[in-house]
């Protein structure tokens, strides 16, 4: 039973960093870029939640609030930082993404104090199959990032925008000679990373309620990482790293001997992965042309 | 000497001068103890930007786990100066087999995370060193307390507050030394080249490993030997002090300093050292966090202006070149640039971060017809 | 009866399912200038690629002076004594024109100068880095960029940087060059400048050649042998005349 019990709490835990690898990971196939400010829009998302929580008492309404905030952010952050260096070196890029990154947690910090915020969203009870026991927040948050991770494999199968944004990311150039407007193409997408984000920091908030201003640098890095491990650029291996991630986080945490060690593990896969098979479980092997 | 370029040792005579200055005045007794201590601080975060700049600047990969490199050191440096307390009668002698110690155990970590650097290239390599470096602080963060001190943090001796900066001065000019000779001669070329096209340059027969390996190894060592300069000037060593944040404030130095430019990181890690210290005490409380919200800004700022393709013209047209070039009217005449003060002084890099303060150098109308570098 | 400088026996490399190039054979003797034509696509780089070490060829050997290179890494290969230019031009952008060819002499055993030579600054140090830029200036006056030679590679008009290519290449000190599009992008101009150098370089320096290019007045011009390839097979081999005129290499560059 216990293992059972690990099991569906890693599978949330997973699902809550599917979700910010997601934004990873589809950032990364159609700009081409590590967004590296990306876990710290769930800090942003956290925060929003927190204030409209504050000033009116609806969970649900903070919830909103935030992914319109959080794509408001996305594609203002996009537009600003990121578009005028879209050709230049990868390593300005991402430099800059770490500028934006500092940016956001210390501007938090100047707003709200680095004391931590407690959130208590709602209470949900935990429920009870036979012997095993599940918390509410697990199961709330197992079925709705799986609804959600569903819905956007449909989106991007089966709609025309959808279809457009996986031509992006194959070939840009190609894309935009076929009429697609490759731009509004990456700003869609941050958009849909940014209010990925939001309901992660939603789920992470309803796990523990103490908001600092970095909640969302760690478990940033843990979802690019499961990107990695996924195949980076690929929708469903960052699904599958997530909760691949997930999982092991979870049945590490159990174990007293094991737990302090749990990043070091994850980060220890990362590597491994990354020198065994840079593609990842699911990506695709990309050769440099010469 | 015929060859004697006096801006080329330019930058060992300011700082020598700047240290034997402070030891007279601290054998005078003329320091205040907090300015020494500022003066350790920036003895080594210029140990640390400089050692950073060879990977970021020169060889074109981004490491993110710095501060990983300077923790090995910090806590194997440390614990070894601990240990050899009782054997070796001698401070000094301890002091500099401590940072031997740190230093090679770190350079050796620097070569294993040289390794994945041959298969990996920017962003997946800027994670592995990431990763790298919270596995390394979270293996000293849950060290039992007799071995690494653990969450308690690892004691060190504190040495001597008044002199052990004057190691510090040594260290950075032994390390300015190593660096510079290594950049200025066919070595650095060779490691320019790996940075500038990877493939032309193994086409040309360079050997790519050898020089990843080289350089990753001489900057983990210094990140090393920072390290353990650090765990000297501290009663105990905390593994929180070395999260990925410090390695980027790190890059930040670099950066700001310009990318490929030693004498820019060096002003730079001095300048943010300073501010640090000073701004300590102004910047109090949550106010403190301005600080990084400016560096922020500043890092986005200088990175944009420097890379965006759509400000070519206007880089081209307003720099501080330029602004030189007012102020004394000199005439730059391209063919009188010398090829050593052309490519060395301020070597340009991927981040033409450098535009900035480059040695102007004439344009051909002609050359706009240029092939799209990823394309066929 | 001249050596044989490049044999290759039987190359092929696949891609996934796709045979971008296979059953290649090609001898080229020394001091030749051979021609790889075709159309776009049909695996002339490809060819280079793999005679350079960036691919691994599926099937086949190549030797060079009858010592087998298949397989082998990209710096042995050029080390042995195969250098190359880019399609796409590969330049050290950020470096001066002589640098570049400095690059490219760095592994030439008169100007070895070993890494704690150079950090402890011993004279050998400075004797080697004398010889070198006296080198280097000799390279570049060959391809006619002597002038040049302080300015940063990125600045060079187009044709010159097509030249410094060739000044690196040449500067690791080559049997046999590799010549990808030499003339693309070219007027007449440089053009008939390149063959030129090209033929100079072949007299001078013993060099062999073989080179891809779009341009048949350069191929005719400079090349007594080519092979045509069309999708990634040998279309016709031999004299440079009679292969082009080949109804079947006719048929594949202007279609039915």
């Amino acid at each position: 039973m216990e293992f059972l019990e690990t099991l569906i709490n890693g599978l949330s835990i997973g699902g809550t960093y599917a979700m910010i690898a997601l934004g990873y990971t589809m950032v990364y196939g159609i700009a081409k870029m590590l967004n590296f400010a990306h876990g710290d829009v769930i800090m942003v998302g956290g925060y929003t939640i927190y204030v409209i929580l504050a000033q009116t008492g609806y969970p649900f309404l903070g919830l909103a609030a935030a992914i319109l905030f959080c794509v408001l952010l996305g594609v203002a952050v996009e537009k600003v930082a990121y578009k005028p260096l879209r050709g230049a070196s990868p390593l300005a890029v991402l430099i800059t993404a770490i500028g934006v990154s500092y940016l956001l947690q210390s501007s938090a910090q100047m707003i709200f104090g680095s004391a931590p915020k407690m959130v208590t969203l709602v209470h949900i009870n935990s429920i009870n199959i036979g012997a095993l026991q599940i918390e509410g927040h697990v199961v709330v948050t197992l079925i709705s990032s799986f609804v959600i991770m569903l819905l956007l494999t449909l989106f991007v199968k089966y709609t025309k925008v959808g279809r457009a944004m996986i031509a992006v990311s194959e070939d840009k150039g190609a894309a935009q000679l076929m009429g697609i407007n490759s731009n509004a193409i990456i700003t869609l997408t941050f958009a849909i990373g940014s209010a990925l984000a939001a309901v992660a920091g939603f789920f992470m908030l309803l796990k523990s309620p103490s908001l600092t201003n970095t909640m969302g640098a760690m478990p940033g890095i843990k979802a690019f990482t499961a990107a990695v491990i996924g195949g980076i650029g690929s929708i469903p291996g960052a699904m599958v790293g997530g909760i691949l991630i997930g999982i092991i986080e979870a049945f590490s945490l159990k174990s007293a001997a094991i737990a302090p060690y749990t990043n070091a593990i994850e980060f220890l896969i990362l590597i491994v992965i990354l020198l065994v098979r840079p593609s990842g479980i699911l990506g695709k092997k990309r050769r440099e042309k010469v | 000497m015929k060859n004697f370029k006096l801006s080329h040792y330019l930058n060992y005579i300011v700082i020598a001068i700047v240290g034997i200055v402070f030891t007279l005045l601290s054998f005078t007794g003329n320091v205040k103890s907090l300015y020494l201590l500022m003066l350790e601080n920036i003895l080594i975060a210029v140990l640390l930007s400089v050692s950073l700049s060879i990977v970021v600047g020169f060889l074109g990969e981004l490491s993110l786990g710095h501060a990983g490199f300077m923790c090995v050191g910090a806590y194997l440096g440390g614990k070894a100066s601990v240990l050899l307390e009782g054997v070796l009668g001698n401070t000094l002698i301890n002091v500099i087999v401590s940072m031997l110690i740190g230093g090679i155990i770190a350079a050796i970590f620097g070569a294993i995370i040289g390794l994945p650097a041959l298969r990996l290239r920017g962003d997946y390599l800027a994670i592995v060193t990431l990763a790298f470096g919270e596995i390394v602080r979270s293996i000293f963060m849950n060290s039992s307390k007799t071995s690494f001190g653990g969450s308690f943090g690892l004691s060190t001796p504190r040495y001597d507050k008044d002199y052990l900066f004057i190691v510090g001065f040594v260290v950075v000019l032994i390390c300015l030394a190593v660096v510079q000779n290594m950049m200025r001669s066919k070595h650095g070329r060779a490691i320019t080249a790996i940075r500038d096209s990877e493939i032309a340059a193994k086409a040309t027969g360079i050997n790519v490993t050898k020089y990843k390996l080289i350089v990753f190894t001489v900057s983990s060592f210094f990140a090393g030997v920072a390290g353990v300069l650090y765990s000297f000037t501290q009663y105990n060593v905390q593994s929180t002090n070395f999260s990925y944040n410090y390695s980027i404030e790190i890059l930040v130095m670099v950066v700001l300093g310009g990318m490929g430019s030693i004498n820019g990181s060096i002003i730079a890690a001095t300048l943010i050292t300073f501010l640090d210290v000073k701004l300590q005490t102004v910047l109090t409380g949550d106010l403190a966090v301005l600080q990084d919200f400016l560096y922020a800004i500043i890092l986005i700022v200088i990175v944009i202006y420097n890379n965006a393709p759509g400000l070519k013209n206007f880089r081209e047209g307003y720099n501080l070149n330029v602004l030189f070039d007012k102020i004394s009217s000199r005439k730059n005449n391209p063919a009188n640039i010398q090829d050593d003060e052309a490519s060395w002084h301020r070597v340009p890099s991927k981040i033409q971060i450098d535009e900035v303060l480059s040695t102007k150098i004439q344009r051909d109308p002609t050359a706009s017809i240029k092939p799209d570098k990823e394309g066929k | 009866m001249s050596n044989t400088v490049l044999k290759i026996e039987n190359l092929g490399i696949t891609f996934g399912g796709l045979k971008a190039v296979q059953h290649l054979n090609l001898e080229i003797k020394e001091k030749q200038l051979y021609g790889l034509v075709g159309p776009n696509g049909a695996g002339k780089t490809t060819v280079f690629n793999m005679l350079t070490g960036v691919y691994k060829p599926t099937e086949g050997k190549f030797f060079l002076n009858g010592e087998n290179l298949t397989g082998k890494g990209q710096e042995f290969i050029n080390h042995k004594g195969i250098a190359r230019t880019f399609q796409n031009i590969r330049l050290f952008n950020n470096m001066t024109v002589i640098r570049n060819v400095l690059v490219g002499l760095h592994y030439q055993p008169e100007f070895k100068c070993g890494f704690f030579t150079s950090m402890f600054r011993l004279p050998r140090h400075f004797k080697v880095e004398k010889a070198m830029r006296e080198r280097a200036k000799e390279i570049l006056r060959i391809v006619g960029l002597e002038e040049e030679r302080n300015i940063l590679s990125c600045n060079l008009p187009y044709g010159k940087q097509r030249k410094l290519e060739i000044a690196r290449a040449l500067a690791t000190n080559p049997k046999l060059l590799l010549l990808d599009e030499p003339a693309a992008g070219m007027n007449p101009q440089e053009t008939a400048e390149l063959m030129d150098i090209v033929r100079h370089i072949r007299d001078e320096y013993n060099i062999t050649i073989l080179l891809i290019e779009h341009d048949m007045k350069f191929v005719s011009g400079l090349c007594d042998e080519v092979t045509v390839l069309n999708f990634g097979t040998v279309l016709a081999q031999g004299n440079t005349k009679e292969a082009l005129n080949d109804p079947e290499v006719i048929k594949a560059y202007i279609g039915e």
